[in-house]
């Protein structure tokens, strides 16, 4: 950062990520204080949170640790809690693909949601300055920062919490958290609906793979309902275009 | 698990997790999505997610049973309202363990 512009654009990429950082503390507690109950070290804690650095991705995995689930059933559920990722990385990548090396392996590494949606607005916005790359990294790093710290807060914590306050639920409820905002529309319940009910049914499937089976029926239930509900949109046209032209 | 088998889970969803976020950014013009999987992807959270939570609320027990007198359905029920209403995880969570709590306290 050498020019005074590139250290404004960086702080206020910072100041944009205060807000969310409530919204990731608890996040970080939990994920740090179940793996802790799980038995795992302090350094194997955050050396899983260094190297996933994705909370939810986080918590499936702790999740499926404890129910013994075959390392590669673990790795494949948790790269497609991931694959939004790539959702993420196709729509900045025309914003950023030209940088350095230097620049796009890092920014690539701290690839979240928060740091995706507050800059995607920055770089598509229409008075976009050539700056807008260090705001993007000052909303990464603030919020790898958020991440790492509340895990570790996490892990002390951890320790002196007794089992009768049973926390291991604070895992489906804090996915719930998300989940609820994330439904916006008819197909995304559908999705929802058909993945939750899959997941209960074929919970006694072999290797844990109730879950995958039930990801793949719930978007699959989504994409069709959407392509029900455009099917009938465009008839609905047709037929309003047809009324049109008999009266 | 072993710790080698659980460090070399934990870099291969490094591996893999990095290999999602630099795909496009790195081979922008040489990868092309197609369109129904960009709209597959926009169902992953909630299907997954519900997948995770469904089960979690409603099987108890090594053997996974449903019973009725499972306290985590009103609670989660609460969560839920709370989410809809506030789109907050902390006030999501406090509804949660709170009703949680109340109800073991009292039934």
């Amino acid at each position: 950062m050498k020019k005074p512009e590139e250290k404004q654009a960086f702080i206020s990429g910072v100041q944009a990520l205060l807000p969310l950082i409530p919204g990731v503390i608890p996040f970080g507690l939990v994920t740090g204080i179940t793996a802790t109950e799980q038995g795992l070290s302090p350094l194997t804690t955050m050396g899983m949170t260094l190297l996933f650095y994705a909370g939810s991705a986080q918590l499936v995995a702790l999740q499926l640790l404890r129910e013994d689930v075959l390392p590669l059933v673990i790795l494949f559920t948790v790269l497609v809690v991931n694959l939004r990722f790539m959702m993420y990385s196709a729509s900045i990548a025309p914003h950023v693909h030209s940088l350095p090396r230097r620049w796009k392996w890092p920014l690539s590494y701290m690839l979240s949601d928060q740091a995706y949606a507050l800059s995607i607005l920055k770089f598509t916005a229409a008075d976009a300055s050539k700056n807008v790359h260090y705001f993007f990294a000052g909303t990464a790093i603030a919020m790898w920062l958020s991440w790492i710290i509340s895990v570790m807060l996490g892990i002390v914590l951890g320790t002196g919490i007794p089992a009768s306050w049973s926390l291991d639920f604070a895992i489906p409820l804090a996915f719930l958290a998300i989940l609820v905002p994330a439904i916006k529309n008819s197909p995304h319940l559908a999705a929802a609906s058909v993945g939750g009910l899959v997941a209960v049914l074929a919970i006694d499937a072999p290797y844990n793979l109730g879950l995958l089976l039930a990801a793949i029926c719930g978007i699959l239930a989504g994409v069709t309902l959407e392509q029900l509900q455009l099917k009938a949109d465009s008839s609905a046209d047709n037929s309003s275009a047809d009324n049109k032209e008999s009266s | 698990m072993s710790d080698l088998a659980l460090w070399g889970l934990f870099v291969a969803v490094s591996l893999g997790t990095f290999a999602l976020r630099f795909s496009f950014i790195g081979l922008h013009g040489r990868l092309h999505i197609p369109p129904i999987f960009k709209r597959a992807l926009a169902y992953v959270p909630a299907s997954v997610l519900a997948a995770l939570v469904l089960p979690a609320v409603t099987l108890t027990g090594t053997e996974h049973s449903f019973t009725i007198d499972n306290l985590r359905i009103p609670a989660a029920a609460v969560a839920a309202l709370v989410a809809w209403k506030s789109h907050n995880t902390l006030l999501t969570l406090a509804a949660g363990m709170g009703t949680l709590w109340l109800l073991h306290m009292f039934l």
